[in-house]
C-alpha cells in the first residue's frame, strides 16, 4: 500500500485546524480508509482531546522520531473505529525537537500501512508549519471568511507555490449565513475571488462544536450535525466523488418570525 | 423593498473587507515574489548619492509584468 500525506494547515490560529482534521480523520475512518491523524503542534497538545483519547497517550511523535518508541507503540487507536490512529504531539518539547526530514521519515513508513496520513499543522509559517508542509501529498487549507484569516491563507498559499505544492485545497470554514445575508460577512464566493484556489469544502459556523469538542466527539458522529454533513462532503471529495457544495441558508424560523420576515419583505 | 433601496447604497462591510483585502494581497504578493526589491533599492540610493543629490524617498522600484515580458522599472528623480 502506499497511502496520501494529507496536511490540514491555516496560517492564522484559531481557525479550525484541529477540529478539520480530527473530523476528516475520521470521515475517512469511517469511510472504510486506514488513516493515522499526527497531531503536529509540539508543545500544544490538541488533537487528542477533540477526538476524546487524551486518556490513551504513553509515547508521542518526538519518542517516534528520537527512536524511543516504536511507530506501533506510538499509534493510538481511536474507540469508535478500528480504521483510526493517532499519534499525539508532545507537550514537553518545542517544535525545535523535530526536523523535517524526521517527519518525511516517518510519513514514507506510515505510508506503507495506511491509506491517508493526515498531518495537524500548526499555525504559523515556521518551523511547525514547513514540518506538517515538506512531507503533504495533497494540502488543505482551512481558512474563515475573517480578513485576518484570508491574508494568512494567502501568504501561505505562496509559500506552498514556492515549494512547488501544486495539490492545494480551501476550506472555508465557520460561514454564518445571517451575517453573509445582511453583507457583514464576506461569502464563500468572496473568499474564492480573493484567493483563487480551489474549494473542497464550506463548513456552516455550528455552535454546537464546543459541546462536541467538550465531550471529544468530533462532528462526523452527530447525524444532525450541520458541520459533521460538510465534513462528510468534504470526506467523499477527497475519495474523489464529485459532491455539489452545500447552500449555507439561514436555519429554519418558527412560525411567528416567518410571518414577521413576511411583512418585512 | 423600500428598506432595500437605502441598504444598497451603502458598502457593505463585506464588500470593504473583499477590497481591502485585494488591494493588500496584490501588494504582498509581488513584495514576495521579488524579495530582493527593497535591498536593491538601498543600494541603488548609496550608489546614486555618491555623485548626484537625490532625495531617497522619491526613488521608485518597480517590478511588472506584461503577458511575458518582466519589466525591471527605478526611477530616481534629481534635486
Amino acid at each position: 500500500m502506499s497511502g496520501k500525506v494529507l496536511t490540514i494547515t491555516s496560517g492564522k490560529g484559531g481557525v479550525g485546524k484541529s477540529t478539520s482534521s480530527a473530523n476528516l480523520a475520521l470521515g475517512l475512518a469511517l469511510s472504510g480508509k486506514k488513516v493515522v491523524t499526527i497531531d503536529l503542534d509540539i508543545g500544544l497538545r490538541n488533537l487528542d482531546m477533540i477526538l476524546g483519547l487524551e486518556n490513551r497517550i504513553v509515547y508521542d511523535v518526538v519518542n517516534v522520531v528520537e527512536k524511543a518508541c516504536k511507530i506501533n507503540q506510538a499509534l493510538i487507536k481511536d474507540k469508535r473505529t478500528d480504521n483510526l490512529f493517532l499519534i499525539a504531539a508532545a507537550q514537553t518539547r518545542d517544535k525545535s525537537a523535530v526536523t523535517s526530514e524526521q517527519i518525511i521519515g516517518l510519513t514514507n513508513e506510515l505510508k506503507k500501512d495506511f491509506d491517508y496520513v493526515i498531518l495537524d499543522s500548526p499555525a504559523g509559517i515556521e518551523s511547525g508549519f514547513r514540518n506538517a508542509m515538506l512531507p503533504a501529498d495533497e494540502i488543505i487549507i482551512v481558512t474563515t471568511p475573517e480578513i485576518s484569516a484570508v491574508r494568512d491563507a494567502d501568504r501561505v498559499i505562496g509559500i506552498l507555490e514556492s515549494n512547488d505544492k501544486t495539490q492545494v485545497s480551501l476550506i472555508i470554514n465557520r460561514i454564518n449565513p445571517t451575517l453573509v445575508k445582511k453583507g457583514d460577512m464576506m461569502s464563500k464566493d468572496d473568499v474564492l475571488q480573493v484567493l483563487s484556489i480551489p474549494l473542497i469544502g464550506v463548513v456552516p459556523e455550528d455552535s454546537n462544536i464546543v459541546s462536541y469538542t467538550n465531550i471529544g466527539e468530533p462532528s462526523v458522529l452527530h447525524k444532525d450535525s450541520n458541520s459533521g454533513a460538510a465534513y462528510k462532503n468534504i470526506v467523499k471529495r477527497i475519495l474523489g466523488e464529485d459532491v455539489p457544495f452545500m447552500e449555507i441558508t439561514e436555519e429554519k424560523k418558527g412560525f411567528l418570525q416567518s410571518i414577521i420576515n413576511f411583512f418585512k419583505e | 423593498m423600500f428598506f432595500d433601496f437605502f441598504k444598497k447604497r451603502k458598502k457593505t462591510s463585506a464588500t470593504k473587507a473583499k477590497e481591502r483585502l485585494q488591494i493588500i494581497l496584490a501588494h504582498e504578493r509581488a513584495a514576495n515574489k521579488a524579495p530582493f526589491l527593497d535591498d536593491l533599492r538601498q543600494d541603488i540610493i548609496k550608489v546614486i548619492s555618491k555623485y548626484v543629490d537625490i532625495d531617497p524617498k522619491t526613488i521608485n522600484v518597480n517590478l511588472q509584468k506584461d503577458n511575458s515580458m518582466e519589466v525591471l522599472e527605478i526611477n530616481i528623480p534629481i534635486k
